[in-house]
């Protein structure tokens, strides 16, 4: 391939061709190959190769390093909930002043851990033993509640009973109904989760059978469970029953529930008491656990001011190991080969690097750079700054550009844009998006590396593209004349006038030309009349056609430079000219035919012109002829067109054919033997001699296809371009629709309201409509024009992208997760 | 409405099988196991695996790892992505999805009882218990001391209540009849399942019928080897075979009469599906049946894959991850104890 940039006639231009590669090959001494893919690292110009694709990830040679990162990521990660639980910010400025090591990260991050861990279980125990205790305060609180209601109700009953005038006065209550001895009447009291409380009521019913008296009562506040931490609503419990075996059955049940069971006493005295008590030993716990939380924080925040540094380290000595996993280890375990990809002009940098990397490791042996030859397809790699990044973003959308083909990029800085803007011509909507634009672009630096939402995150990453599409969607409007569908008298007076005062707006009759043409665009007067419709189509129509007519032979013209910067005369031959001759005495035709309508104002009919030109090229073209012999080049135009098609069809494969031949033809005896051969190599061969398998119906049939593909694909691909004037047209109708039916209609009630009603709509549907829906769907048609129409006439896109080993890279990565 | 599932299946069970065969194509495949099996440390298995989708439930786990946290967490992922399944079923599909788990709450059951039994730690049991089969009141089966009460306190309340029609008896339990009470659970489950699973019909009926029939012929042999040599009478040995299946009837006669092994080979070589697994083992032994058994349950499962508007997929992914944990329990174990040349006796791959 040849080295000079840019293929012969151009000067060297950056985006066209990507970046000439090369393999190299890094020999570094083992001592300093850390520091040393560090610096390159910093670079980041250089792609390396998996050397070790065939060993599973622990068997590497650097495994145990991975693993030890993992580990501290891990802890780093521990932190950072911990601190996010705690509602502590992380320092967003990393002090990289500071060089720290690994090691020294790795013991740092241990101590802390285990320092973190010991205060945590501390506090748990004591947040445990407290909220045990604020359940133990409520169990006494509730639970004493019962025995009073109880005992109130029981004394106002029995008030009630020694009222009546029959009855005999019962002894008093304190006096058990039962004998102690004969019958002892227990009772548990506890705490239940709320939504068990139903099933735990059931059970106890079931076993006990109905044996038990159960009494519950719902907390107001859901409370801590001690055993999970979890807030949960709970109801204090107490049951009675009578007998151990009775006991044990609850003891159990009310465990398998998770229901915390509490001592209690009947006597009020010492109810109150405990009440005291545990109240007492509330506060206690309460200040201890703050003295805790206090000290955790502290730990914290100082571990807080670190996190975002090791997180960086860690990252960085990750990724580093990673690649010296890629590298091959020497027999002699005394260096490590590593093999890349890099940019030719980068040579030097990375040469430096290695030099400095050597020195600043005080190791005895340089590392040893050297350039491989290979047969490999190279990664594609261009140098786009802010401004491409985004235009070549929609080309790689499409497919990555084979190694050193023709860029399409380049010129969809411009014509995406512009085709863009054909559809969305309207200068005042183009404002609307270009103050929109400009405001992303202010804020670009507050932005960039932020993590945005999915259409904000979009909307800022093609910037640039939405700011010259609204930069030539305010040109396109200007020429069609529209600011939110209404004409404007920019550049002078309108051409025409009203030859008497019988003349209204709606109509063309009567209207004279009295001064020179309207100097820029279409005259206002047009609009509102009734033909401005079919004056507009027919302009617009013609427009899109010479568009797409020139477009495409761009794209032709691209796949011809790409031939001869490949060297590949045949595709230049049987390929390239025929389809200029092909598409140029077809559409190229209309497209002459368009300008000298246009230039001489004839009346001709184009549709006629081209129909008859297939169906009957001999006929007289009468009022149609546009200029002289007219019929002998159409005839001739067609002839040439017709054998253009076999011409694209037949000789490019019986060529490839014959080459193959001559190239082999005294091999052929051995092709069995290399056939056993490229299997032997696998991989590595099959690429190098791709061209010895030669199938010609493959190739034939591959022919075939393409040269289909072509002869329709003028036809279609011309009427596809035509979405460039239905757009438009629907644009313009949706925005005069909007204008008129509810602007004008709002401000002719001469109502306040009416009209402050119809303007909100106005704006609503103009931002929702016009603003956002009609420029996505442009942008869409936009993006198919290029990747169908024009790009599938020279682009492979089947290459794939340079991803070097950068920091800089790993670092926005992370920053978006 | 057989054929007909096409039309309307992806309404409900669209999005759901579309989510089932993604999960499916994160199983593990032969090149994995081939890595895990070269581990040295469970260090590497759980680097191995973090590269699986199990990644981000190994990722926080802190190094001294041990079997047990890898197969809790591979666990609890098949139950994540169970309960996120479960949540966007609708009828009929959620209760087949419920039908999966019952087998595991028999299991559960009958783990809890036995430990109780046994005298073990109720909450060191639940640690134990599968978390599919889960249920509420699960802790409470500690407190039965028989079967009428195990039904009358705990289970009438789960949905495998119907099935302990069979089993209520006022003996006290002990290992014998627990194992009979598991068996005849799991044979009322089966059998229900597999009612089901007819009512639905179509290619869902098809499938399971065929998935379940090899189910109940397995749990068959394997009831009839592990009772040879017991107390257990004929007659009640045929009560515990599932009343479906290859075997059903004719086999089940010649099963229960069956005293060593080598009847039951002779009565299963009679049916050519299952003639290929016995032809594997050489006479007299059983060791290997169990992992024959395991690959041609799992050649089943994955062909299920291979149609397309029914619901085996859904059982068919539980069954294969679950084999996938076994055989991440079973390398783990071996990887542990340093046995590594026996890691391959019991791995079955799965693709």
């Amino acid at each position: 391939m040849a080295d000079d940039r840019g293929g012969g006639w151009f000067p060297p231009m950056d985006l066209f061709r990507s970046e000439p590669m090369h393999l190299v090959q890094l020999i570094i001494p083992i001592e300093s190959v850390h520091l040393t893919v560090s610096y390159l690292g910093d670079i980041g110009l250089i792609q390396f190769k998996d050397l070790n694709a065939d060993k599973s990830p622990f068997q590497r040679t650097y495994a145990i390093q991975i693993k030890r990162c993992g580990e501290m990521a891990r802890k780093l990660r521990f932190f950072k909930e911990q601190m996010s639980k705690a509602g502590i910010t992380i320092s967003s400025k990393p002090n990289l002043l500071v060089d720290v090591h690994l090691d020294d990260v790795e013991a740092r991050l241990g101590e802390l851990e285990s320092e973190l861990i010991e205060i945590n279980t501390n506090n748990e125990k004591l947040q445990r033993s407290y909220n045990e205790f604020t359940e133990y305060k409520l169990v006494l609180q509730k639970a004493g509640e019962f025995f009073k209601a109880a005992l109130s109700s029981a004394e106002v009953k029995q008030r009630e009973y020694n009222k009546s005038p029959h009855n005999q006065p019962v002894e008093s209550l304190s006096i058990p109904l039962l004998k102690d001895d004969e019958l002892k009447l227990g009772f548990l009291t506890g705490l239940v989760p709320k939504e068990k409380a139903m099933a735990f009521e059931r059970i106890l019913f079931r076993a006990t059978r109905g044996n038990v008296f159960l009494k519950q009562t719902p907390l107001e506040e859901p409370v801590v469970d001690p055993t999970s931490g979890q807030k949960v609503q709970k109801n204090v419990f107490a049951v009675f029953f009578s007998g151990e075996t009775l006991k044990s059955k609850i003891v159990k049940i009310s465990d398998a529930f998770g229901a915390n069971r509490y001592p209690f006493t009947e006597d009020l005295g010492k109810q109150t008491h405990m009440i005291t008590e545990v109240s007492g030993r509330i506060i206690e716990l309460k200040m201890t656990i703050e003295a805790g939380l206090l000290h955790r924080s502290t730990l914290l925040q100082k571990i807080g001011e670190h996190h975002e540094h090791w997180n960086h380290v860690v990252r960085k000595e990750k990724s580093i190991y990673h690649i010296l996993n890629m590298l091959s280890i020497d027999v002699t375990k005394k260096c490590l080969v590593a093999e890349g990809w890099s940019p030719v002009y980068a040579t030097r940098q990375i040469r430096r690097a290695l030099r400095l990397a050597a020195i600043d490791s005080s190791s005895q042996v340089g590392p040893i750079f050297r350039v491989l030859h290979t047969k490999k397809l190279p990664p594609t790699f261009f140098r786009t700054n802010k401004f491409t990044e985004s235009f070549q973003t929609i080309v790689d959308a499409y497919g990555v550009a084979r190694y050193q083909e023709a860029n399409p990029g380049v010129y969809t800085v411009v014509t995406f844009p512009f085709l863009f803007a054909i559809m969305f011509g309207d200068w005042g909507h183009g404002i609307c998006l270009l103050l929109a634009t400009l405001y992303l672009i202010s804020k670009e630096k507050k932005f960039h590396g932020q993590k945005l939402g999915d259409i904000v995150g979009m909307t800022f990453g093609g910037r640039y593209v939405i700011l010259l599409m609204s930069l030539f969607s305010i040109y396109t409007g200007l020429i069609y004349n529209e600011f939110f569908s209404v004409p404007f008298e920019l550049f002078g007076p309108s051409a025409y006038a009203c030859r008497d005062d019988s003349c209204s707006d709606a109509t063309t009759m009567g209207l004279v030309k009295v001064r020179d043409t309207y100097p820029f665009g279409v005259d206002p007067t047009w609009h509102g009349t009734r033909t401005e419709l079919p004056f507009l189509n027919s302009l617009k129509m013609k427009m899109s056609i010479l568009l797409g007519v020139a477009q495409m032979n761009l794209g032709i013209i691209l796949s011809f430079f790409n031939a001869l910067y490949f060297g590949n005369r045949l595709n230049i031959w049987f390929q390239f000219i025929p389809q200029m001759v092909f598409l140029n005495g077809l559409f190229g035709y209309l497209s002459l035919l368009i300008i000298a309508k246009w230039y001489t104002g004839s009346q001709a009919d184009l549709y006629h012109i081209m129909i008859y030109m297939f169906l009957s090229p001999t006929d007289d073209l009468g009022e149609n002829q546009l200029f002289n012999n007219q019929k002998t080049i159409q005839i001739g135009l067609l002839l040439l067109s017709l054998i253009a098609v076999p011409w694209m069809l037949f000789p490019k494969p019986f060529i490839l054919k014959a080459q193959h031949n001559r190239r082999h033809g005294n091999e052929d005896a051995y092709m069995p033997l290399e056939d056993i051969d490229d299997t032997l190599h696998g991989e590595s061969n099959a690429d190098c001699e791709g061209d010895h398998k030669f199938d010609f119906t493959e190739i034939f049939v591959h022919q075939l296809i393409h040269t289909i593909e072509f002869v329709l694909g003028a036809v279609s691909n011309t009427a596809s371009y035509l979405r460039l004037w239905a757009l438009s047209l629907a644009h313009s109708e949706l925005s005069a629709v909007f204008y008129e039916k509810v602007l004008l209609l709002a401000w002719g009630y001469n109502n306040v309201a009416i009209l402050i009603i119809g303007i909100v709509v106005f704006i609503f549907a103009t931002a929702g409509v016009l603003l956002v829906m009609e420029t996505l769907s442009a942008f869409l048609h936009a993006l198919r024009l290029h990747w169908v129409e024009f790009q599938n006439k020279f682009y492979n896109g089947n290459g794939y992208q340079f991803r070097p080993f950068s920091f800089s890279l790993l670092e926005d990565e992370s920053k978006l997760n | 409405m057989y054929g007909f599932e096409a039309m309307t299946f992806n309404i409900h069970g669209g999005y759901l099988e579309a989510i089932v065969r993604g999960h499916r194509s994160g199983l593990l495949t032969a090149a994995d196991y081939n890595n895990l099996c070269q581990c040295e440390t469970l260090d590497d298995i759980k680097m191995h695996l973090s590269a699986t989708e199990y990644g981000p439930y190994l990722q926080n786990e802190p190094s001294p790892l041990h079997t047990t946290t890898i197969v809790e967490k591979c666990t609890l992922k098949l139950v994540d992505e169970y309960k996120h399944m479960l949540c966007q079923a609708t009828e009929p599909m959620s209760t087949f999805l419920e039908y999966i788990t019952y087998g595991h709450m028999i299991d559960n059951v009958v783990l809890i009882v036995t430990g109780t039994l046994h005298e073990r730690d109720v909450q060191e049991l639940l640690e134990k218990c599968h978390p599919l089969g889960m249920f509420d009141s699960i802790a409470t089966l500690a407190v039965a001391q028989n079967m009428r009460e195990l039904y009358r306190l705990v289970l009438v309340d789960t949905p495998l209540a119907p099935y302990f029609s069979e089993c209520i008896t006022s003996e006290d339990l002990d290992d014998m009849n627990i194992e009979i009470m598991r068996n005849t659970l799991y044979k009322a489950y089966l059998e229900d399942f597999y009612r089901f699973c007819q009512k639905l019909g179509g290619a869902t009926a098809e499938i399971m019928s065929d998935l379940l029939a090899f189910e109940a012929d397995r749990r068959a042999v394997n009831i009839t080897i592990n009772s040879i040599g017991t107390e257990l009478t004929r007659e009640d040995r045929r009560k515990l075979y599932s009343s479906f299946g290859l075997l059903y009837p004719y086999g089940h006669e010649e099963l229960a009469i069956c005293e060593d092994i080598d009847q039951v080979r002779g009565v299963m070589e009679k049916y050519p599906p299952y003639q290929p697994i016995f032809s594997k083992l050489s006479y007299g032994e059983s060791q290997m049946l169990d992992k024959a058994f395991y690959e041609e349950e799992v050649k089943r499962l994955c062909l299920s894959f291979e149609q397309q508007f029914h619901y085996g997929v859904f059982f068919a992914y539980m069954r294969l991850r679950e084999q996938e944990i076994r055989n991440l329990m079973w390398i783990s174990e071996c990887v542990a104890q340093n046995q590594k040349s026996r890691v391959h006796d019991s791995v079955v791959f799965i693709f």
